[in-house]
């Protein structure tokens, strides 16, 4: 089989249970494609050649009946993998080597997927469009010198690159969803709690949810049921009834409300995001799903809160990088030189950045103001999703402001950086889930996508609409492998 | 897209607070990047005190979007000699200590 790699996972599970392909086939077809696919940058470390033990060992006594069977998968940088370095795209993680797993990895392990590698982002997942990696920008594989977005960018480029069929990410602001939508492909961010944050990186405790990312919403659902679990590790973690998300997985949702916030039409929002947002409306309406305009009037208020939250709980969570237990060190005359020349050295411009917001908005005097403030704003935002929800099973909006831009188009302003985000961290404000299904493609033909958002622990729901649309819109992904020669 | 309306009141962070957070984060900074870093944090703070329009007076603070009651577990202990997991990563270690500069003349 030559195509091995354009498969999807629903596809390579069927064709390994029926022992029409091997795992150690599979394994060495994605390889070999990633080995031909270096100019993208998706990789941070390669564990290929464990790869191919692993799946030769799989073949011996391969058990068929775990969930992912023999397959393949790179995971972001983020995920503690035991054995396997982790730097969370920085410097001052460069040598540090897990003695222990993630539970979301492990779960992945013990339905029997094989790590291919770990897969570049953005330093400490602060980006959104994978250019703060101490180990460089990640191409799109769309087309040249664009980004993948952020911070899941290794993530998105390879499994739209098609270097592994699924990967999981990290979404904080929306480094799930708005990667996936640059990239043309499908990203969940679960609700917070439903996934362990045991082991990952942490960036801002209070947002970080893991999540999958597919070719499609099926193969979507089957990951999220893998990595879906109470974790006693993670005292955010929640126990509560997860479902079969794929078995119950149906396009029947008709009678469903979907609710269209009017507030998320920004000022000088591209023509074609707009169109599309009518389209997707219209995608939903022919499903019978009933269309109810609401409103969350403090939308506009999200993105400047979160640039109070995410920085102070980063400036709590990154001072254990101090050089003494492990990671980068720099030489100092006395113990403060050596942390400040450490954290001076070993974080890049970005998350320097975030750490001094944190520090000062957390400081002494300025508490209230910045910090308490912020918490009641979020509060104002999550109120305004309860009130919705009254009304409406879930919401559509667009993923992105716009499409994909270009490597350097934004890196000397941080704040039209951030507006990438503006519509995905209401959802990380509020815990809830939000998806993004690619929709379309605007004019230079890079694709584009929309954000159904669902109500708390209810991602069948989110999925069923999002499989009822991804069938009426019917997207193709345009890759034309420009990267391999 | 959102233009952050103008302000009366407006913090504007000078290079002495600069130097005064990167203090408090144990980050050190030469003047070059003290007046980057100050440019920055001034447009991001702009961008930030657009919460100052909302009334928040009667509001409860957020603090966790999990509505759940922290769970209670025996005060066990559940792992075991991990001294070598841990010293392992340690970038200066001397047996069984992490190995820092001198602290105490």
């Amino acid at each position: 089989m030559s195509d091995i790699t354009k498969q999807s996972l629903s596809e390579l599970i069927k064709n390994i249970k029926d022992k029409k392909l091997s795992s150690t086939e599979v394994i060495k077809a994605f390889v070999e494609r990633s080995e031909k696919s270096k100019k993208l940058n998706a990789y941070v470390t390669e564990d290929f050649s464990a790869a191919i033990d692993k799946a030769k060992k799989f073949d011996e006594n391969p058990n068929l009946d775990l969930k992912l069977p023999g397959i393949p998968i790179a995971v972001k940088d983020l995920f503690c993998t035991k054995n396997v370095k982790t730097t969370a795209g920085s410097k001052i993680l460069n040598n540090f080597i897990p003695t222990y797993e993630s539970t979301v990895t492990q779960n992945i392990w013990n339905e029997g997927a094989i790590l291919l590698g770990k897969l570049n982002c953005d330093e400490f997942a602060m980006g959104s469009s994978n250019e703060t990696s101490f180990y460089g920008c990640v191409q799109n594989p769309i087309d040249k010198d664009l980004v993948p977005g952020g911070s899941s960018g290794g993530s998105s480029s390879a499994v739209a690159a098609q270097l592994t069929p699924i990967t999981i990410g990290t979404d904080t602001g929306g480094s799930i969803r708005q990667p996936a939508s640059f990239t043309g492909i499908v990203g969940l961010k679960p609700t917070y709690g439903s996934c362990s944050r045991y082991g990952i990186v942490a960036f801002a405790s209070s947002l970080d949810q893991a999540g999958p990312m597919a070719q499609n919403v099926r193969d979507c659902a089957l990951l999220h049921e893998v990595i879906s679990s109470y974790d006693e590790k993670d005292s955010t973690s929640i126990d509560f009834k997860r479902n079969n998300y794929v078995k119950e997985l149906t396009n029947n949702i008709k009678g469903k409300k979907i609710g269209i916030p009017k507030e998320y039409r920004v000022d000088a929002m591209p023509k074609e995001i707009e169109d599309l947002w009518k389209k997707g409306i219209d995608y939903v309406k022919e499903c019978g799903a009933e269309i109810i305009d609401i409103s969350l009037p403090h939308t506009n208020y999200a993105l400047p809160t979160y640039y109070i939250v995410a920085p102070a709980e980063a400036s709590s969570n990154l001072a254990r990088y101090d050089g003494v237990k492990y990671g980068f060190r720099a030489d100092g005359e006395n113990l403060i030189d050596m942390y400040e020349k450490t954290r001076s050295e070993g974080f890049g411009a970005e998350v320097q950045r975030r750490i001094m917001i944190g520090t000062y908005v957390l400081s002494s005097g300025y508490y209230d103001a910045y910090y308490l403030k912020a918490q009641k704003v979020r509060k104002l935002i999550k109120n305004d999703f309860d009130e919705a929800y009254k009304k409406v099973d879930a919401i559509l909006t667009p993923s992105t402001p716009s499409s994909a831009f270009k490597i350097g188009e934004k890196t000397n302003d941080p704040v039209s950086m951030y507006l990438n985000d503006i519509f995905t961290v209401p959802v990380n404000l509020a815990g809830l889930p939000g998806i993004s299904i690619p929709a379309g493609h605007d004019a230079k033909g890079y694709p584009l996508g929309l954000q159904i958002i669902g109500k708390a622990f209810d991602e069948q729901n989110l999925l069923n609409i999002a499989y009822a649309m991804e069938e009426k819109i019917d997207f193709k992904n345009k890759i034309t492998d420009w990267w391999i020669k | 897209m959102i233009v952050c309306d103008i302000f009366n009141y407006h913090m504007s962070i000078d290079l002495k607070t600069i130097k005064h957070i990167s203090k408090l984060s144990r980050i050190s900074v030469d003047e070059k990047k003290a007046e980057k870093l100050a440019g920055d944090l001034n447009s991001i703070f702009e961008f930030i005190e657009k919460l100052n329009e909302l009334k928040t007076d009667n509001v409860q603070p957020l603090t966790s979007v999990a509505e759940t009651t922290l769970k209670l577990r025996d005060d066990e202990v559940k792992s075991k000699n991990l001294r070598d997991q841990i010293i392992k990563n340690s970038p200066q270690e001397n047996e069984d200590y992490f190995v820092v500069p001198k602290v105490i003349e």
